[in-house]
């Protein structure tokens, strides 16, 4: 069960070695089960550091992953998409609520427990010039995984990580570089290296081409593609337009405020967006295909996000939503599924099935 | 005056993204950071003609003895005969200056001037480096674990810190070094006294190069590296000795260069109020004590002062240099 090689190789799990697409990933156990994730950041103040609040960064979030599929997690900034990366891979400690791994309560599992475990669970960091040691050689920094797991090569580690050098598209020879002597997209490319060394089921990652050149965000795109596909990995990623998970998600989950409002198959929450806060994104977006955009008004979101120190009551998006309701102030509208597949959070949802809309208010 | 090359890698500039690039096969070797540092030092005049002197008064302290039976005389030489019996002035212009003695006598008991300055610089150096390691080693450790850990364990050390820096050094220094015995722990006489010497200074000393530590520390262990060592399933000491003191090396380097200097004029200070390394063993802050007796020779005030000086200067012009070269943006 610890190393990766005597436990089943995910593609055999039945449904996932069909090609990644609709629909076909999610069956059978998920690989991942978030329920109600909660993480709140004391406030203090003073000498005593006596707590005068709390930042409720993540407040409720629940979804599933399943083998072989690509979730996306979108959200404006600051809704706490990276908090939700840092609470699955326990950087932090959640505040309630639950996160499973292959069916195992990892939620307060201790670290010593947890460290066989983070072989098959990965982060891709947001920001590709903080997430490598500036003092480490490219070797070292890939070669790491191998030797804080305490991991036996079969030609050495040298050569492990020349070929997963090579794997990501990076020069092997560059082994002996230091971080600084490499642009924005191959230092995201080591990154993504450094995940791979150990052959992990799930990669989670936080916004990984963000902080790079539209440009070359497209290739890092791919490379994540062309490794799902090779490796049989299972992808959480995280960004904050839904342009940039279109073409890679299976799913979508969409956060506002430390909640998930919406989560759906890629086609319905790209084809039928219910939640107004979804509208509000999608209509940011350009969109490839212009019968598309003429069926829909450009909505402009007005206001800032408030702050998650002092969320707004009930529906937290009401203050800035055009549909907002009297009962959207007084109570909070669950997460419940309306159509197949798709579950929203909203009181009053666009383009839902009709007698289901009623029943949800 | 320096490239504007970004050394802790927060610089959104970078090279265009090319992938596979110099496949041609030649070898691809990698310069470190501390690498470019040093290239950035070596274009330095200013920090380089630092390192030179601080490098010749190293040479001249370990070669004391050789240097002073080329040049001089013993440094405990008694040169009673050139010394006026009623003055107690040296005989001859310039407080006997000649090509026998370069800086001319003592005032009274007419040892030379040369042979004392030189190995004035042996009790000094000494002293300056070993309480520089010793307040560098303690500061290093408790910053780190201060920084890395925080909570309560950084209240404790933050704490201590203010403790120290409060502490009324001097006075302390004073009463203790006055109270020794001849022999204590198995030392005596001047190694007694040098051994206590180095472990007050030292002792005291390392919260100042504590504090910056554990700032960096505060800022670097928020670096996303440190989340990837640790989602790697890496523990404390490995995310201390791998990830965090590497980078903790050009400030612990910048300000132990940096406090030798201050080490250097708290041990002259010491010797100049008598609490210091005893006569006749020679140092610069004892001689300038002496001196202040016969401030009508100046001669006897200047050579000891100018030793204490370009000494001080010296590590400092290095030790700026250094941090500009490890951190060209501090200009
Ligand atoms: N360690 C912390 N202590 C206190 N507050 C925090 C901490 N980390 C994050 N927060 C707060 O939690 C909220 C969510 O942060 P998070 O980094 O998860 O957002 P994000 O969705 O990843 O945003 P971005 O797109 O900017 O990366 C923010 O308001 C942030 O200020
Ligand atoms: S519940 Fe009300 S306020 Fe919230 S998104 Fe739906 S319509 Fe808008
Ligand atoms: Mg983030």
């Amino acid at each position: 069960m610890t190393t990766p090689k005597d436990t089943a190789p995910v593609s055999d799990a039945p449904g996932s070695a069909a090609a990644p697409g609709e629909g076909a990933a999610r069956q059978g156990e998920p690989l991942l089960s978030v329920r109600d994730l909660q993480k709140h950041f004391p406030v203090t103040k003073g000498l005593l550091q006596r707590q005068v609040g709390a930042v409720k960064a993540v407040d409720g979030v629940t979804f599933d992953v399943y083998p072989g599929e690509t979730l996306g997690l979108v959200g404006e900034s600051g809704c706490g998409k990276t908090t939700t990366g840092r609470l699955i891979t326990r950087l932090l400690e959640p505040t309630g609520g639950s996160v499973a791994f292959e069916g195992r309560d990892i939620t307060h599992m201790s670290q010593g427990h947890l460290r066989p475990l983070r072989r098959d669970m990965q982060m891709i960091f947001q920001d590709p010039y903080s997430s490598l040691n500036p003092r480490h050689t490219v070797g070292t920094i890939v070669g790491a995984p191998f030797r804080i797991q305490g991991i036996e090569t079969e030609h050495g580690v040298k050569k492990a990580v020349q070929e997963i050098l090579a794997l990501v598209g990076l020069n092997p020879e560059h082994y002996n570089r230091y971080p600084h002597e490499f642009s924005g997209g191959q230092r995201q490319r080591i990154g993504i290296a450094r995940t791979l060394a150990l052959k992990p089921k799930l990669i989670i990652a936080d916004e990984p081409v963000s902080a790079l050149d539209v440009s070359i965000q497209a290739q890092v795109v791919n490379l994540l593609e062309d490794l799902q596909n090779e490796l049989n990995l299972t992808y959480v990623v995280i960004a904050h337009d839904l342009s940039v998970v279109r073409h890679i998600s299976d799913r979508v989950a969409v956060m506002y405020l430390g909640k998930v409002v919406e989560i759906a198959d890629r086609k319905s929450l790209y084809g039928a967006p219910m939640h107004p806060y979804t509208n509000a994104l999608l209509s940011a977006v350009p969109i490839p295909d212009p019968k598309g955009r003429a069926g829909r008004d450009r909505i402009r979101l007005t206001g800032d996000v408030p702050s998650p120190l002092n969320p707004p009551p009930a529906c937290r998006f009401h203050t800035r939503c055009w549909k907002a309701q009297e009962v959207c102030k007084q109570q909070e509208p669950p997460l419940v599924e309306l159509a197949t597949g798709h579950k929203v959070a909203c009181h009053f949802p666009e383009n839902a099935p009709a007698q289901k809309a009623d029943a949800a208010v | 005056m320096t490239a504007p090359l970004d050394v802790s890698g927060t610089s959104s500039e970078a090279p265009p993204e090319t992938v596979l690039e110099g496949a041609s096969g030649k070898a691809i070797a990698g310069r470190s950071l501390g690498q470019i540092a040093w290239m950035r030092l070596k274009r330095d005049k200013v920090a380089m003609a630092g390192a030179t002197v601080v490098v010749l008064l190293i040479v001249m302290a370990l070669l004391a003895p050789l240097i002073v039976s080329w040049l001089g005389h013993p440094p405990d030489e008694f040169h009673e005969d050139l010394v006026d019996p009623n003055t107690g002035v040296p005989v001859g212009a310039w407080g006997g200056m000649s090509s026998d003695f370069l800086f001319g006598l003592e005032p009274s008991n007419g040892r030379d001037l040369f042979s004392r300055v030189v190995y004035g610089a042996r009790i000094s150096l000494l002293i300056a480096f070993l309480a520089t390691i010793l307040s560098v080693l303690i500061g290093t450790i408790l910053g780190v674990v201060a920084g890395y850990f925080r909570g309560w364990v950084d209240t404790l050390i933050s704490r201590a810190m203010d403790v120290f820096l409060a502490f009324p050094l001097l006075v302390f220094a004073i009463a203790l070094v006055g109270a020794i015995p001849e022999s204590a722990f198995g030392l005596t006489g001047d190694s007694l006294r040098i051994a206590l010497l180095i472990f007050i200074i030292g002792f005291f000393n390392w919260p100042y190069i504590g504090r910056i530590i554990r700032g960096q520390t505060l800022s670097l262990r928020e670096r996303e590296f440190v989340d990837a060592a640790r989602s790697l399933g890496a523990r404390g000491p490995y995310i201390i000795f791998r990830e965090l003191l590497p980078n903790l090396i050009a400030p612990v380097l910048i300000y132990s260069t940096l406090l030798i200097p201050s080490n250097i004029l708290f041990e002259a200070a010491l010797s100049f109020l008598g609490v210091g390394v005893r006569p006749p063993t020679p140092t610069w802050g004892g001689m300038l004590a002496d001196a202040v007796r016969y401030y009508t020779i100046p001669h006897f005030t200047i050579f000891p002062g100018m030793a204490i000086f370009i000494t001080v200067l010296a590590f400092n012009l290095f030790g700026d240099g250094l941090r500009d070269a490890f951190d060209p943006r501090s200009r």
